[in-house]
C-alpha cells in the first residue's frame, strides 16, 4: 500500500495508480459490461441489486466504519427514500427522474438526523436500539398511513417507469446504466468525503470522541452530519432498489433482515472503507446464488432450499465471528494483503 | 368502574407479558455482568433452546428428559461459544465482540433452522392461555394462566440465582470477575469455567423464556424479533442489574399493552412494534445508563 509517490504523480491529491484504477473501472462498468453482458438475468438479478445495495452500504460505511457510530437501521432509512420518491413522482407533475431522486434522498436524510440525535448521548448496543427504533417506526408508519401508499389497499404497489427527458429507462441495461450513474458520481462523493476535513473529523470521532471534542470537533455536528449523510445514501440506494430491482414498494422488503444484510455487507467487506461496502455487497449477493446453484446443480436438488438457507446464516455468521478474530478489517483489508504480496515495487 | 376494571386487566396482562421479556432480558445481564459483553445472540440462543427443546419431544422424549437433553445442550453451546468466540477475542472493544455476537447469533438460529425445519410448531406445556377462573370470581380480572405461570416462574429463576451468586463460591467468583478480570484471575479464579457457568446459565434462561414465548406464540423464527424487544427493556433497567431487567420488562410489557389499547386505535394499531424502542429512547435522553445501571464513566 505504501507508495513512494513524487509530487508529478498526484493530481488533485490522488495518486496515479489511483486515476487508472478508477478510468480502468469507469471503462468496465459503462462500456465494457454493457457490450460483453447480453442476457437480461445478469443485469436484473445481479449487477443492479449489487450496486444498489452497495450504495445503501457506503451510506452504513460512512455512520459505521467512518464515524464509529454503530447504527443498525439502513433499511428503515431505505424505505423512507423509496415511498419519497414514488410519492414525488405521483404528486409532483413533471419532476425530472434524478430531482425526485436527489429529494427522496433528502428526506431520509431528515430522518437521519432526527433518529440520529441520541447518538449525542449514547455509543455502542445502546445506540443500536435508538436506531432499530427508526427501523420499525418508519416501516410501520408508511404500512399504516394511507397517503404514503396512495391508498392502496393491495399491499403492492407497481413502481413508476423512470422516465429522463421524455424518454423511458425501462430495459434492464437502461436501467443499469441509470443506477451506474448515481452510483459512481455518489462514490466519488464519498471518496472525497472520507479523505477530506468531513472525513478526518468522523474518524477522529470514530477513535475517541472525547479526544476528538477536545480538540474543536464539534461532536453534535459531525455525528449528525454522519447519519444525515449516511441516510441520504440509504434513502437514494433504497429509491433505487424499488424502482428498478424490486418493481414495486411494498414496506415489508425493508424489513430488519435487510438491515441486517447491508451490515454484514460493511463489516464482511471491511469497516471504513468504501471499496469494502462493494466487496461486502458482491459477497452478501453472490454467496446465496453461488448457495443455491452448487445444491441444484452438484445435489440435484436433494438438499431442501430451507436447509441451504440456514446454511447461508451460519456461513455469513461464522464469517463474521472469523473476520472479527482474525481481520476485523474485512475483505477489502484481505485484498489490500494479497496484493501487497504480489506487488513487486513493494 | 367497569373501566377502571378494564385498565387493570390491561396493565396487569402488559406487567405479565412484560415478565416475559424480563425472562429474555435476564440472559443478556448475566453474560454482561460477567465479562462485559453484549451478547446480541440472547435472542437467537432463546430461540434455539426451545426449537431443540421441541425437537427432542417430538423424537419421543418425554418432559423431562428432553428438558435435561436441552440444558445440556444448551451447556455445550456455552462451552463452544466461550472456546471459539469469546476466548480469542479477549480485551477486544465492546463493539467488536458485539458484532462477534451477532454473528453467533445468525449462527444460532442458521443451526436450529437446519437441524429442526421453519414450520412452526406447537408447544404445550398443558397450561392453557385463558383466564383463570378463580381471579375472575374474586377480583373480576381476567388473568391469563400462562401469564400467570411466567411471572411466578420468573420470579423463581431470579430469586435461584440471586442465591447462587450470593452464596457460592462459583458465585463469589463470577462477582469477583464482573468487578475486575484481571486482578479476579491473578488470584487463581478460573476465568474460563466462570464464562462456562454464565453463558449456561444464560442458556438455561434462554430454555425457560422460549418455553414462555413458544407456549403462547407458537416456536417460530419471529420469536427472535420477539427478543429483540428486551433490548430496550436492559435499556430501561440497566444493562448490569438483575432488578433492572425485571423492572424494565414489566415497564415495557405494561407501557407497550396500555398505548396499545388506549392509543392504537387512532393509528391503526400495531403500535407495539415500535413503542418500546420509542420509550427507550426517551429513557436514553434522561437516564443512559438506565433505571438500575452503574453510571457511564468514560476517560480520554
Amino acid at each position: 500500500m505504501e507508495q513512494k509517490v513524487s509530487n508529478n504523480n498526484i493530481i488533485m491529491g490522488y495518486t496515479r495508480s489511483d486515476l487508472t484504477n478508477f478510468l480502468i473501472a469507469m471503462i468496465l462498468s459503462f462500456v465494457a459490461i454493457p457490450l460483453v453482458v447480453q442476457t437480461d438475468y445478469w443485469y436484473s438479478s445481479i449487477l443492479i441489486p449489487w450496486l444498489c445495495l452497495a450504495l445503501a452500504a457506503i451510506g452504513q460505511q460512512i455512520v459505521m466504519g467512518y464515524a464509529g457510530q454503530l447504527a443498525l437501521g439502513a433499511a428503515g432509512f431505505m424505505a423512507a427514500g423509496a415511498f419519497a420518491c414514488f410519492n414525488l413522482i405521483l404528486r409532483v407533475p413533471d419532476i425530472p427522474f434524478f430531482v425526485a431522486l436527489g429529494l427522496s434522498g433528502l428526506v431520509a436524510a431528515a430522518f437521519g438526523i432526527l433518529f440520529g440525535l441520541p447518538s449525542l448521548r449514547v455509543r455502542g448496543i445502546y445506540l443500536m436500539v435508538a436506531t432499530l427504533a427508526s427501523q420499525f417506526f418508519i416501516v410501520w408508519m408508511i404500512d399504516k398511513f394511507g397517503w404514503f401508499k396512495n391508498y392502496d389497499t393491495s399491499g403492492i404497489i407497481t413502481a413508476q417507469d423512470i422516465v429522463i427527458l421524455g424518454k423511458p429507462f425501462t430495459s434492464p441495461l437502461e436501467m443499469y446504466l441509470v443506477i451506474l450513474v448515481v452510483v459512481t458520481v455518489l462514490t466519488v462523493l464519498a471518496v472525497n468525503m472520507a479523505r477530506g476535513s468531513t472525513g478526518r473529523n468522523w474518524m477522529a470521532v470514530r477513535d475517541m470522541d472525547i479526544a476528538a471534542e477536545s480538540m474543536g470537533i464539534s461532536l453534535l455536528k459531525t455525528k449528525l452530519q454522519a447519519f444525515a449523510i449516511s441516510a441520504f445514501y440509504c434513502g437514494v440506494a433504497g429509491a433505487l432498489f424499488a424502482f428498478t430491482y424490486l418493481k414495486s414498494l411494498e414496506p415489508v422488503a425493508f424489513d430488519i433482515k435487510l438491515s441486517f444484510k447491508i451490515l454484514f455487507m460493511v463489516i464482511l467487506g471491511g469497516l471504513g472503507t468504501i471499496s469494502g461496502a462493494f466487496i461486502g455487497a458482491a459477497f452478501i449477493l453472490l454467496f446465496p446464488v453461488l448457495l443455491n446453484s452448487v445444491g441444484n446443480n452438484v445435489f440435484h436438488g436433494a438438499i431442501d432450499a430451507t436447509i441451504i438457507s440456514s446454511i447461508e446464516q451460519v456461513v455469513f455468521g461464522a464469517l463474521i465471528i472469523i473476520f472479527m478474530i482474525y481481520e476485523p478489517l474485512g475483505m477489502a483489508k484481505l485484498w489490500g494483503n494479497i496484493k501487497q504480496r504480489f506487488s513487486k515495487n513493494k | 368502574m367497569t373501566e377502571v376494571l378494564f385498565f387493570i386487566e390491561v396493565v396487569v396482562a402488559g406487567l405479565l407479558a412484560g415478565t416475559m421479556y424480563s425472562l429474555v432480558a435476564l440472559g443478556f445481564v448475566l453474560i454482561y455482568k460477567a465479562s462485559s459483553t453484549f451478547n446480541f445472540a440472547q435472542g437467537a440462543m432463546v430461540f434455539f433452546a426451545v426449537l431443540a427443546f421441541v425437537g427432542f419431544m417430538e423424537l419421543g422424549l418425554s418432559f423431562p428428559v428432553a428438558f435435561v437433553v436441552t440444558v445440556l445442550l444448551m451447556v455445550l453451546v456455552g462451552l463452544c461459544t466461550e472456546r471459539l468466540v469469546l476466548n480469542p477475542l479477549m480485551n477486544q472493544s465492546e463493539d467488536t465482540l458485539l458484532m462477534a455476537t451477532i454473528g453467533l447469533g445468525f449462527v444460532l438460529e442458521g443451526l436450529a433452522q437446519a437441524a429442526w425445519g421453519v414450520e412452526v410448531r406447537r408447544l404445550d406445556l398443558g397450561i392453557g392461555d385463558f383466564p383463570i377462573e378463580w381471579i375472575i370470581d374474586v377480583f373480576g380480572l381476567f388473568v391469563s394462566a400462562l401469564d400467570l405461570t411466567a411471572g411466578i416462574v420468573a420470579a423463581v429463576l431470579i430469586i435461584g440465582l440471586a442465591l447462587l451468586f450470593k452464596y457460592t463460591r462459583m458465585g463469589l467468583g463470577l462477582r469477583a470477575v464482573a468487578d475486575d478480570p484481571g486482578a479476579a484471575s491473578s488470584i487463581g479464579i478460573p476465568l474460563k469455567n466462570i464464562m462456562l457457568l454464565v453463558w449456561s446459565a444464560a442458556g438455561v434462561v434462554a430454555l425457560v423464556a422460549g418455553m414462555m414465548w413458544g407456549a403462547r406464540a407458537g416456536v417460530q423464527f419471529a420469536l427472535v424479533d420477539l427478543a429483540l424487544k428486551a433490548l430496550p427493556v436492559l435499556i430501561i433497567g440497566g444493562f448490569s442489574s438483575i432488578p433492572g431487567a425485571i423492572v424494565g420488562g414489566l415497564i415495557i410489557g405494561a407501557t407497550e399493552k396500555v398505548l396499545e389499547v388506549y392509543l392504537g386505535p387512532f393509528f391503526g394499531g400495531a403500535i407495539e412494534g415500535w413503542a418500546p424502542y420509542v420509550l427507550a429512547i426517551f429513557f436514553l435522553l434522561y437516564r443512559p445508563e438506565g433505571l438500575f445501571g452503574e453510571k457511564i464513566i468514560r476517560r480520554v
